[in-house]
């Protein structure tokens, strides 16, 4: 190990502290007796005792997970499909702009997705509820969905797809024999983006919402404007503790394969 | 006892196999297939031989249903192939790329499509054990495609596509991958496996030797056009065309017009100061017209004298040696400045070598030794 200069040093410090300490504190009053956010009196977990007598917060909880669930599994097998023709389909009427209408939410303001969003539902008289903060979240998060799959298909190699129909598979069966099973990877961080994105969403949850149904987001935001409790710093940190966990299992997993498919690779070089 | 020569494409009553008609296959403007037309019998090894682009994958994949023709047609066993897509198509292709499953294991790579007819399960089960037997890959059967060598990754493309009986099995450039060695040993296993099991193959390769050695009949192709199918010998002796005869193997051109004196015989004048040539052509030339003379070195003899008694002979200078061990060949400039090659047999050591550089030297050769050629 070489020393590191002062400069990385301060560099690296600083870097990090900008990043985490933040959190760490907000994970720190979580465990705090008192009542008072910036008044440290003593270790104590009652506030997570407390957050799970909270109807309100509890139901929350369950509406965000049920979208994100829900939303990020119809916007994958949308964004999935959506990737394939426009990688796949050939020289068709009207591609290019096909294309470009599906990266477009990409670069649209939250604000006015929500906002139109909420009049199409006006519109046709759908009551805000759970059903169109699903909606609303498969519109957006499907884009995300087709833009890291249709990556993963551009690299994919042609001949193996014609080599399934050449051995008797009609296209949807070649796709589901062959094709995803190899691009399964990337529709699964697909999935993944889209319920990350779907469970912290604040604006556009905020518009397609109604007095049945709020996500977790829009109750910590209306909380805070009431002051800030001990009790959303524990559920800060237990979101922070499944995300960090979700993060550290998604990595070692790939880690896992990789290390395997090297050992493979070398095992059939020695042979 | 003789064996019955295999030639039905000399046998009028025969049916080919796989015909096309007229086919043309153009990508936008370019034309990749110029108006071709073919036959292709059953139980041929077939050779598709070209340079780099001359649109010898198209055909395939025209075959294989891939592509289809702009113009024209192709039938299979007398069936216009153009409405049937690839996977109800009597072919299979082994690809370029070999296209091996990354997802699935040797063995069910080799089953991948015989489950998808439906096969019973114990069926299935003795069709790829049986393919693996052929292929000498038992031991591999659980392996991931990426757990074993290339040329063992070849071998399973191979299985995969023979497993379902195909009438009809197509090779993109197979052994491409493989080194020299490997690949000479692997064109015997082929010639052997299309023996056993009767199926007619298709081979693209752009190395002469390979389709040289594999096929019963090569077509040599340029620029989306075939130049000439025949017998590998007939198209190394009997070249049609100076393409022909440069792309296979070695070969000097001389440059002439002929004159005919006699049934079959020409005297072809070539460089002004020199005797013109005796050659004699079943082709037929008329009086004064330009022609190409294509001999290959092995046929012209290399002597310190003179020799007597030969129909052509011309005297040089050695140029330059070429020494590949079994043969040597000699590059003799002629005073016109031509430059002819020779090829002989090194039967003696090489310190007792009879000829060296700067060598006057007399080549020879006999009236039917070249082929003489339009164009
Ligand atoms: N899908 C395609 N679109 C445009 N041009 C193509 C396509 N496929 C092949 N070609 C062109 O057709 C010609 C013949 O290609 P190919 O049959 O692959 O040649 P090869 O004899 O090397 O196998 C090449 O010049 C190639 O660029
Ligand atoms: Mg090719």
């Amino acid at each position: 190990m070489t020393r590191m200069s002062w400069f990385n040093t301060v560099s690296l410090t600083l870097g990090f502290a900008f990043l985490y300490v933040p959190m760490l504190i907000l994970v720190i009053f979580s465990f705090n007796d008192g009542k008072l956010v910036t008044v440290w009196a003593g270790f104590s977990t009652k506030w997570y005792g407390e957050l799970m007598q909270n109807e309100a917060f509890l139901n929350a909880a369950w509406v965000t997970i049920k979208v994100a669930v829900v939303s990020s599994t119809i916007a994958t097998v949308l964004g999935t499909m959506a990737a394939y023709v426009l990688v796949r389909g050939g020289r068709f009427m009207g591609r290019t702009l096909f294309s470009g209408m599906i990266y477009a939410p990409l670069v649209m303001p939250e604000v006015i997705t929500g906002l139109s969003l909420l009049l199409l539902f006006i519109g046709i008289g759908l009551d805000r509820g759970v059903l169109t903060i699903i909606l609303a979240h498969t519109t957006f998060s499907m884009c995300y969905v087709s833009v890291v799959v249709s990556s993963r298909l551009m690299t994919f190699d042609r001949s193996l797809e014609e080599a399934a129909l050449d051995l008797g598979c009609s296209a949807a069966q070649a796709f589901r024999l062959v094709t995803l099973p190899i691009i399964a990877p990337a529709v699964i961080s697909g999935w993944l983006l889209a319920f990350t994105l779907s469970l912290d969403d604040l604006v556009i949850a905020s518009f397609t919402s109604g007095p049945a149904a709020t996500t977790l987001p829009i109750k910590i935001y209306s909380a805070v404007r009431l002051g800030v409790s001990p009790e959303i710093n524990a559920l800060s940190t237990i979101m922070i503790a499944i995300v960090t966990i979700g993060v550290i299992t998604a990595s070692l997993v790939n880690k896992r394969q990789l290390v395997r498919q090297q050992r493979d690779e070398q095992a059939a070089v020695r042979s | 006892m003789t064996s019955p020569v295999f030639e039905p494409w000399n046998d009028p009553e025969a049916k080919p196999l796989i015909e096309f008609q007229n086919v043309t296959k153009r990508f936008g403007s370019f034309t990749a297939i110029d108006d071709l037309t073919i036959g292709i019998y059953e139980k041929e090894f077939f050779a598709l031989l070209g340079p780099s682009g001359c649109g010898k994958t198209t055909m395939m994949r025209m075959l294989a249903g891939f592509d289809t023709p702009t113009e024209g047609a192709i039938f299979l066993a007398g069936q216009n192939m153009a409405p049937v897509p690839p996977n109800k198509r009597a072919t299979n292709m082994m690809f370029q790329s070999y296209a091996l499953f990354p997802h699935l294991s040797i063995w069910d790579n080799i089953a991948f499509g015989l489950k998808r007819e439906g096969m019973p399960k114990p069926d299935i089960e003795a069709r790829v054990d049986e393919m693996l037997r052929l292929t000498r890959l038992e031991k591999f059967a659980r392996r991931k495609p990426h757990q074993i060598s290339g040329g063992q990754r070849q071998r399973v493309a191979l299985a995969r596509s023979l497993a379902k009986h195909p009438k009809l099995l197509l090779l993109d450039e197979p052994l491409g991958a493989l080194d020299k060695k490997l690949r000479q040993d692997t064109q015997f296993e082929l010639m052997d496996i299309q023996e056993k099991t009767g199926t007619t193959f298709v081979i693209v390769t752009h190395d002469q030797e390979e389709a040289m050695t594999v096929a019963s009949r090569v077509a040599v192709m340029d620029n989306g056009k075939i130049i000439q199918v025949s017998t590998p010998d007939r198209i190394y002796e009997n070249p049609n065309s100076v393409y022909v005869a440069d792309f296979i193997g070695e070969v000097n051109i001389i440059d002439g017009t002929v004159t005919p004196n006699g049934p079959d015989s020409y005297s072809v004048a070539w460089k002004d100061g020199q005797p013109p040539l005796n050659v004699i052509s079943p082709t037929v030339f008329s009086d004064g017209q330009s022609c190409h003379l294509a001999i290959r070195p092995e046929k012209v003899t290399i002597n310190a004298e003179k020799p007597a008694d030969v129909d052509n002979v011309v005297q040089g200078k050695i140029l330059d040696i070429a020494y590949l061990g079994n043969i040597s060949t000699y590059h003799v400039e002629l005073p016109s400045g031509v430059v002819i090659k020779a090829q002989s047999a090194n039967t003696r050591r090489i310190s007792r070598r009879a000829f060296t550089w700067e060598d006057t030297v007399w080549l020879s050769w006999t009236a039917t030794a070249g082929v003489l050629l339009a164009n």
